[in-house]
């Protein structure tokens, strides 16, 4: 099975059934798959603080959110998660990808990737990195908590993760 | 007309509505004027009242009216392809159009010199977009409702602010029973 189908899956798996993307390269496979399965209404944003309103009033709507973006909207999006997301408390699975890592090769990516979890670190994110396939088999039990809680909650994928961008 | 008299002639027609009102003195003086378990009141996060509403509106059927601003559409111009290109006919976008960011001190936004929301949003692809003048709010927003399609209303009104007091609610509180409403 593939591991974009595998975390598409997993979503499905936990109700989750409004998803908002902002682009990146290496989450395209997700973003496809995504886009195959009639459980989920895939609604995509022009920014990543946009998305975050639509998925606080899905979440308001009944239904369990996630958005899919980089981690450069970490930046972005400061102030939607404190004062919406987690000043109203509300649960946010980000599957994100963590941009300018290991085998990155566009060196302005690394500048926002050595600030991406210090960032969520001060802002007390539970943060999930996923750096070889197999740590995707927490994504299930990731996406239980971040609803038991009610918190946003990121899951970094890196290049590693994801194999590399095929011509390294 | 300014904001707060438009607010107070449309309550009734807001109070059984699932209603998302924008950030600052807008929620300050919904809340004061009538308050319902069926307002969610932005209390941070400019911006994003229409995003609120429109994936409230797409994720359940009854009808949601945003209570949004011509600053705030400014700041997230983006929800208009967005909202144009998925069409829930439970969404009415009402914006206050009074040339100015009320919150912060009237300071003028660009709507009250060359820029025209309304044809912003039918560029965007946004259809049943009307303008129109505050008087007319309450036909218009009603029509809107009973039409049962989506709807963008442009509503021209002077700039200014009526006196009302900060929202103290917790916003878990306000989330919560918004989401009671919702679901009764």
């Amino acid at each position: 099975m593939s591991i974009s189908k595998k975390i598409v899956d997993d979503f499905v798996a936990n109700d989750v059934s409004f998803i908002t993307t902002v682009p990146c390269k290496q989450l395209a496979g997700v973003i496809d798959e995504v886009d195959t399965r009639p459980e989920i209404y895939h609604i995509p944003s022009n920014k990543e603080d946009e998305g975050m309103g639509l998925c606080a009033g899905a979440y308001m709507g009944g239904k369990r959110p996630a958005i899919i973006m980089q981690n450069t909207a970490i930046g972005v999006t400061i102030n939607t998660l404190v004062t919406l997301t987690q000043y109203y408390r509300m649960p946010l699975p980000m599957l994100i990808s963590y941009r300018g890592e290991l085998r990155e090769p566009v060196a302005c990516q690394v500048e926002m990737a050595v600030h991406t979890k210090a960032l969520l670190n001060q802002l007390h994110i539970p943060t999930y990195h996923f750096h070889t396939e197999s740590d995707a088999d927490e994504l299930d039990t990731i996406l239980k908590y971040t609803f038991m809680c009610n918190k946003p909650v990121a899951i970094l994928t890196d290049a590693s993760f994801w194999g590399g961008y095929g011509d390294q | 007309m300014i904001r707060s008299e438009i607010l107070r002639e449309i309550a009734p027609i807001l109070r059984d509505q699932l209603v998302v009102c924008n950030i600052g003195i807008p929620s300050q003086e919904l809340h004061a004027i009538d308050d319902q378990p069926t307002n969610f009141y932005m209390l941070g996060t400019m911006g994003l009242a229409s995003s609120i509403g429109l994936g409230l509106a797409l994720a359940q059927p009854k009808p949601v009216i945003v209570i949004d601003g011509d600053g705030s559409i400014l700041t997230n111009m983006g929800t208009l392809p967005t909202i144009a290109n998925n069409v829930a006919d439970n969404f009415i976008l009402m914006i206050i159009d009074n040339g100015s960011y009320g919150s912060t001190g009237d300071q003028p936004t660009y709507t009250g010199k060359k820029t025209s929301l309304s044809k912003v949003a039918e560029a965007c692809g946004c259809e049943n977009v009307i303008e129109c003048q505050d008087k007319d709010t309450g036909a218009v927003l009603q029509e809107a409702l009973e039409g049962g399609e989506m709807h963008i209303i442009v509503v021209k009104c002077d700039s200014g602010n009526a006196k009302m007091p900060v929202i103290t609610m917790d916003p878990v509180v306000i989330r919560d029973r918004f989401m009671n409403a919702v679901a009764s």
